[in-house]
């Protein structure tokens, strides 16, 4: 713990016009008193990709699930996440609809057991749309913007779960960018992937960057620098440093990051 | 070497017991179909019991059996769907959800004339509506309840958590992420369930005798005024099922064929369990395939 | 040092030129702007949410009051002898004299509860080594297929109709007894011999779950100290699973001690302490399913059955309780 207080730091700030979302002191409390995020306060901004890095257990699941409220019923979470000027940490918080805004991918592509078309469209029927046009439309849009179309346009109505691992997993990123979010959190999204779908889910996440903020955690650092704008590296808990990429990992102020980054690339 | 010895003795014991209850295994099928099944003739599927008379059959009581069990399982469905659905999607881990489960395990080791004869005081007695038809659902259901509340949540449990996430983060509510989402997940688990519960209620007596009662009335299959007391529809007439009609022939003696009629109506009985066993895995695996059609290119 | 570092740097820097957009034309996908409106306003999901919630609640406080109104009645009905009646209950435990139409002096239980134990008991103890051999067999000695054969064998008989049990007890036990031992052929013995079949396919396949929690690296490490079959079983399996076969047996014996109709169809119905096992005689449920028919709501002898029944609610909540009791003990 004092070796933690010792260690330099450094947490780059955004002026607020350029934020898309930030936290201030963000703590996370499993079973009420097992506390595995400390005063976490991070900008991210608009229309770029950020990239959390850190050891594995070192808590970026928990703070990437806090922003969308996902550990709403596994944890307490204190501390404010400010969004369009709106704390939506707060209890009367439409989550709901702020997930809506801020869409997740995860570690494992979790498609529904539905065909490929369904879902896309299956959260926009539960919002209220019928417009079978519209809907088949926005298939399209979603599937071209998230670089599936080609590969799946003749198959639409087939069960999504046929699909590759990588497909899979950007079929994911299409459903949640039907929604039309400003914001996208990707937890280690291609892990489960094998390099060529790897690169192939890279591609894409480069071609959304102009029009998403996404927060990306991964655990490959060469993934972080070939496509995040900043990095924040997180140590049991806390933000070490947070910068743009190329600073913290080739010139990294504090020597847990380093030791880490260097370990890690090996 | 004492331990080798040992061993072989052990083995040797444990193949007469395992060969002993396959003896009696075997004897139980076999003494139940090789009596009872050539007896199982559609005469005896068609017509009506008979009251002294050796030659009847088992139609109204066939039929009660069936009507009874779609009626518990329309009422206990929807009950213990949503008790599942509850403990497996909502209920936090504290003390309510204990004292939940553990009036549910109450509920499931009651024995069934327990149950029936509480039937029998609320429903024939309190309610005032006699032996019949719908008090025996209610009992039945009573019966069912904890034992399909269990199977279903643990159909929804075997939905992996990731599908759960998956709706929620697109802004689903859980209602809806369970109803659109898990439960055609859960399905062929939630129908194995309710098969493999269905046979149970198919031949449950115990809870019976008290609420819908010993014996039949005329039945008319053509009226379909379940209002008028002859209809067949009628839940307010006593009704005799397949399970209570062996105990009933056996215990009474009038009729001097008892032990054919009961051979036949076991044999019936124990082929229905064996439909509604192998027919739930298979409706199962087959849905269970179904759903998760991966069609290999 | 500083050549790794400059590794490092060169590989960063390579990866970081790789960043610039591949040129493709972005189609019309993009985020809607944000109505902050929305996000502090409840919405077709936030009533959603609280039907759903609502309605699944509800099917729980049914189920709840279902329980509890049955113990609630059970109960006060039962209750209802000492209380209103005025029977002595010392004397409702321990009198053999069971005759309640002659007044609140011949309530006594005894008989039946000793009949009711003594079935339980017996065929409990006679199901355990066979359900238990026959569940070493499954998950220790038989191939796979074998076992999944006796494993559909054993929940098809779980699920046969206690009435169809009761009725093969009456052509063939009986009569067996009949011809060996005389009289009646009735009795206890009959009894007993129902339930062992009944409750061995329920002991059998609980059993086989115990055997098949205990894990494989237990028996592999035994067996690597080059223990036989015997000895792993006896001092790995048996013990590391003890506490779930003892429940195993407890739910046999709580199916045995509820058991109505087919102990109702053998036993020959007669409230007699029992003096040997091939006489004539009553269990709680067997007399509780001959009799409740006979006697007029309210009346001491319908009370007295009541009586019966609470006594049996009882012995499952004692049952109940003694499985989680031993669950408690076995996780520690
Ligand atoms: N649901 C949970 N309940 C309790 N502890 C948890 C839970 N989820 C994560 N943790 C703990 O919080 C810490 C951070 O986990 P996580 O955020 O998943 O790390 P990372 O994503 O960086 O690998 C770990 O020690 C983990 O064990
Ligand atoms: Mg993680």
């Amino acid at each position: 713990m004092d070796d933690l207080k010792k260690e330099p730091t450094y947490i780059k700030t955004f002026s607020s016009d350029e934020l898309a979302l930030s936290t201030k002191n963000l703590s996370v409390l499993y079973g009420g008193t097992i506390q595995k995020l400390f005063n976490v306060s991070l900008g991210f901004k608009k229309n770029a990709i950020t990239a959390l890095i850190g050891a594995s257990g070192s808590g970026k699941s928990t703070f990437l699930r806090s922003l969308n409220r996902m550990n709403d019923k596994v944890a307490t979470v204190k501390g404010n996440i400010i969004f369009h000027g709106l704390d939506v940490n707060k209890p009367n918080i439409n989550v709901y609809e702020l997930r809506k805004n801020i869409g997740m991918v995860f570690q494992k592509p979790n498609p529904f057991p539905k065909s490929i078309r369904e879902n896309i469209t299956y959260t926009l029927k539960a919002d209220g749309q019928k417009d079978k046009q519209k809907l088949d439309q926005i298939v399209e849009e979603s599937l071209r913007a998230a670089a599936l179309w080609d590969e799946v346009k003749d198959k639409l109505d087939k069960s999504a779960l046929a699909l590759s691992g990588g497909q899979q997993q950007r079929l994911c990123i299409a459903r949640a960018i039907a929604l039309k979010p400003e914001i996208l959190l990707l937890d280690e999204p291609a892990s489960a992937l094998d390099p060529v779908s790897t690169a192939k889910l890279e591609d894409t996440l480069k071609q959304l960057r102009s029009r998403y903020t996404m927060v990306m955690v991964t655990h490959n650092m060469q993934q972080a620098s070939r496509i995040s704008e900043y990095t924040a590296f997180f140590h049991l808990g806390h933000v070490l440093e947070y910068d743009v990429t190329s600073n913290v990992f080739t010139n990294p102020k504090g020597r847990i990051t380093e030791k880490y980054i260097q370990g890690s690339f090996g | 070497m004492h331990a080798k010895r040992n061993d072989k003795i052990a083995t040797v014991f444990i193949y007469i017991f395992v060969a002993i209850v396959i003896c009696i295994l075997a004897g139980i099928l076999g003494e139940i179909l090789i009596t009872g099944l050539p007896h199982l003739s559609w005469h005896f599927l068609s017509s009506s019991a008979s009251s002294f008379q050796a030659g009847g059959g088992v139609r109204d009581q066939l039929f009660n059996s069936v009507y009874l069990l779609i009626l518990t399982i329309a009422i206990s469905l929807p009950i213990a769907l949503g008790a599942a659905i509850y403990l497996s999607e909502y209920a936090k881990d504290n003390w309510i959800t204990n004292t939940i489960r553990t009036s549910i395990e109450i509920l499931s080791s009651l024995p069934s004339i327990v149950v029936g004869l509480f039937g029998y005081l609320l429903f024939v007695i309190q309610f005032n509506l006699g032996f019949s038809i719908i008090s025996g659902a209610l009992a039945l259901t009573f019966f069912n309840l904890p034992i399909l509340t269990s199977n279903i949540e643990q159909a929804l449990e075997g939905v992996p958590q990731s599908q759960r996430e998956a709706g929620q983060a697109l802004g689903l509510s859980n209602w809806k992420t369970i109803r659109g989402i898990v439960l055609p997940a859960a399905l062929p688990g939630i129908l194995t369930g309710i098969v493999l519960s269905a046979g149970r209620v198919f031949g449950e007596a115990a809870a019976l005798i008290y609420t819908a009662g010993q014996s039949g009335s005329t039945i008319d299959y053509s009226n379909w005024n379940a209002f008028s007391p002859t209809s067949f529809l009628n839940v307010m007439r006593p009704a005799e099922t397949l399970a209570v009609h062996i105990w009933k022939v056996n215990t009474e003696g009038i009729i001097p064929d008892a032990t054919i009629v009961s051979a036949a109506t076991s044999a019936l009985l124990v082929i229905v369990v064996i439909i509604f066993n192998f027919g739930a895995r298979a409706l199962g695996n087959m849905l269970y395939r179904k759903l998760t059609a991966s069609n290999t290119k | 040092m500083s050549e790794k570092n400059d590794d490092l740097k060169k590989v960063v820097n390579q990866a970081l030129a790789e960043q610039k957009v591949p040129h493709v034309k972005l189609d019309k996908m993009k985020p809607s702007t944000v109505d902050i409106d929305k996000l502090t306003k409840p919405s077709k999901e936030t009533h959603q949410e609280y039907w759903g919630k609502g309605l699944t609640f509800l099917a729980i406080i049914l189920i709840i009051l279902l329980v509890v109104s049955i113990i609630g009645f059970v109960g006060e009905h039962g209750l209802a002898t000492f209380f209103s009646d005025h029977v002595n209950i010392i004397h409702f435990l321990t009198s053999t004299n069971w005759d309640p139409t002659q007044g609140e002096n011949h309530v006594g239980a005894l008989a039946m509860i000793v009949t009711s134990f003594l079935v339980t008991l017996i065929s409990a103890l006679i199901a355990a080594p066979f359900a238990i051999a026959v569940a070493l067999f499954m998950t220790e000695y038989s191939s796979k297929r074998s076992a999944k054969f006796l494993q559909s064998v054993t929940e098809l008989l779980v699920g046969i109709p206690s009435v169809v049990y009761g009725f093969l007890g009456l052509t063939i036990i009986v009569p067996t007894i009949r011809n060996v031992f005389g009289g009646t052929g009735f009795g206890i013995l009959a009894a007993t011999l129902v339930l062992f079949v009944m409750v061995l396919p329920t002991i059998t396949s609980l059993t086989v779950d115990a055997l098949k929690a205990v894990p494989t690296e237990l028996r592999n490490s035994s067996a690597a100290l080059g223990a036989t079959r015997w000895q792993t079983i006896y001092h790995v399996i048996l013990r590391a699973s003890t506490s779930r076969i003892l429940t195993a047996i407890i739910f046999g014996m709580a199916r045995a001690f509820g058991e109505a109709l087919a102990v109702q169809m053998v036993i020959g119905n007669a409230v007699l302490m029992p003096y040997n096992l091939v006489s004539p005689s009553a269990t709680l449920t067997s007399q509780l399913t001959s009799q409740m028919g006979n006697t007029v709501m309210g009346t001491l002898p319908n009370n007295a059955l009541w009586s019966l029944a609470l006594l049996l609610l009882l012995m499952s909540l004692l049952f109940n309780f003694l499985v989680h009791l031993i669950g408690k003990k076995g996780k520690k």
